[in-house]
């Protein structure tokens, strides 16, 4: 898959919880092995966007959607989806860091046991090559068996993206990942993400302006559940078109 | 100074409560002991744990028996109440839609408010009679004592662990899902293992109200002092051979009494810190 391929396409999207609706009308394609910045104030919707794109927003009850998303050029709502693959597919990293609660190795070999790995030299490489491409192995190799709580939290955020790595994704869908991180373990996430692109597509909410130019490709700006531009590379932090996307990323909100 | 002291005084009245409710405590152990020691000395420790026959007529006091006896009828109700609590609090927690959750809640808790004899009064209507026609035997039985026992402890059991599993971090069940696991997966191998100490403390405060039950019991125990052979045997407990001997018991009969109160705090205090060192180690892995 070359850049530039659309890898997921976003079409006239809706989502409501309950009677109130937070998304609106939006068009988005993600290009493959690209980093896609959205950006926004709080309440803007980005997190619902996100969560939908790996269904997992179907989990609150009375929520509904239009439109459609498709992935690779097919409907994720179609009827043979199988939601827990589609997640497989799409792996997600939360804002809390949220190891679960056992080793280091046994989080990330979490995933590819469920999916039915069993042999244990080739779960044991999985785990290797996981937590290298995460920047995480240097830090853990002599202590995987220790519970994971005991990382520090950029370590833990990082484990939880060699969590997501270890089942060998296409998309990486990153929800404000360094919100609570000091700034080395930032740096450390947004160098490892720039390794990462070159395998998967990212889609990231930027916890600032800063971030999100250090480290995109492309960038989407959100307000009040509606997407109010895109710019490729520079572009929208450069010449932001709307005054809007303008009053956000010089700072006058947010 | 006024206002220093004014500062001060809420602490020490709440002190003064907090130590109130401690000092009954060690009243009633107290109290216990002083009352219960001196025939444990007299007989014996071991004759009087281990002794076979309970003869207060005769001078004799074995209350092994009814040690088997308590123990036998608290293992019964764990085994029968524990697995259907745990599925109730699970099935709360997770599965039901509001509205069921709704209806069930305050009627589990209802459970938890009838009075110890009613259910004792259902079982001898219920229970005593369905066992002795269906599976032989007199009826009052360790199984009769342990299915109303069980019913007993359900509401302690659902709602301390229905509690413990809502408390979690709803990142562990996010994360889970987010990985591509199937609601029922998290629920397994994520969800329950991080809600494995809230449920133990579940199973140890169902235990001490099993232990502890006094009149259900009376009514469906048969109250016979012997070693049981099956569960279909009637059997006595601690707490029972007080509740029914207390009224008329005299000098020595009555201090063997407070022994078998004795031996009965002994009992559930070895129950509850062997159950609390298995929560810690868990935790300490």
């Amino acid at each position: 898959m070359k850049q530039g391929n659309t890898k997921i396409s976003i079409r006239d999207y809706q989502f409501f919880y309950g009677e109130k609706q937070a998304l609106f009308d939006i068009n988005l394609d993600i290009r493959a092995n690209e980093i896609l910045s959205v950006l926004g104030p709080a309440n803007s919707g980005i997190t619902t966007l996100l969560r939908s794109l790996n269904r997992l927003c179907d989990l609150i009850p009375k929520v509904r959607m239009q439109g459609d998303i498709l992935v690779d050029g097919e409907s994720i709502y179609a009827p043979h989806v199988v939601v827990t693959e589609l997640r497989r597919r799409l792996g997600m990293v939360f804002d809390v860091p949220s190891p679960l609660p056992m080793t280091i190795f046994d989080n990330i070999a979490f995933g590819p046991r469920l999916h039915g790995k069993k042999n244990r030299q080739r779960l044991a490489d999985t785990v290797e090559q996981s937590l290298r491409m995460a920047a995480l192995w240097e830090d853990v190799k002599d202590r995987l068996h220790m519970p994971a709580m005991s990382l520090s939290g950029g370590q833990q955020q990082r484990l939880c993206i060699a969590r997501v790595l270890a089942l060998q994704p296409e998309v990486i869908l990153l929800d404000r990942p360094c919100s609570g991180l000091d700034p080395i373990s930032t740096s450390k996430i947004e160098d490892s993400l720039q390794l990462l692109k070159k395998r998967f597509t990212i889609v990231i909410a930027p916890h600032n302006v800063q971030q999100a130019t250090r480290i995109s490709d492309s960038a989407a700006f959100m307000l009040m559940g509606r997407l109010i531009e895109v710019g490729v590379g520079d572009d929208l932090f450069a010449n932001p078109r709307d005054k809007r996307t303008s009053d956000y990323i010089t700072g006058r909100y947010g | 100074m006024m206002r220093k002291f004014r500062e001060k005084l809420p602490g020490r009245i709440f002190f003064l409560l907090a130590l109130s409710s401690i000092s009954v405590l060690a009243l009633i152990t107290v109290f216990i002991v002083v009352q219960g020691a001196p025939i444990i000395a007299r007989v014996g420790v071991i004759d009087f744990v281990f002794g076979m026959s309970w003869a207060p007529s005769q001078g004799e006091y074995g209350i092994f028996p009814m040690i088997v006896g308590s123990l036998s009828v608290t293992l019964g109700a764990v085994v029968l109440g524990v697995p259907i609590g745990i599925c109730c609090s699970i099935f709360l927690a997770e599965f039901a839609p509001v509205r069921l959750r709704n209806l069930f809640r305050p009627a589990i808790q209802l459970l938890a408010g009838i009075p110890s004899v009613v259910y004792g009064l259902w079982g001898l209507i219920f229970i005593v009679p369905f066992i002795r026609n269906y599976m032989g035997g007199p009826g009052l039985s360790i199984l009769a004592g342990s299915v109303v026992l069980a019913i007993m402890i359900l509401p302690t059991v659902i709602s301390i662990s229905e509690v413990s599993i809502l408390a979690l971090p709803p990142a562990y069940k996010e994360g889970a899902l987010a990985l591509g696991m199937t609601h029922w997966q998290a629920i397994r191998s994520v969800q329950l293992p991080a809600a494995k100490s809230g449920i133990v403390a579940a199973v140890i405060l169902g235990i001490g109200r099993a232990i502890g039950e006094t009149m259900a019991v009376i009514m469906l125990l048969g109250n016979a002092v012997a070693l049981p052979s099956s569960i279909l045997d009637p059997i006595r407990t601690l707490t029972t051979n007080i509740g029914i001997e207390m009224g008329y018991a005299t000098g020595e009969h009555r201090e063997a009494l407070f022994a078998t109160g004795i031996v009965l705090f002994v009992v559930i205090m070895i129950l509850n810190s062997t159950a609390q060192t298995i929560v810690k180690r868990k935790k300490d892995q």
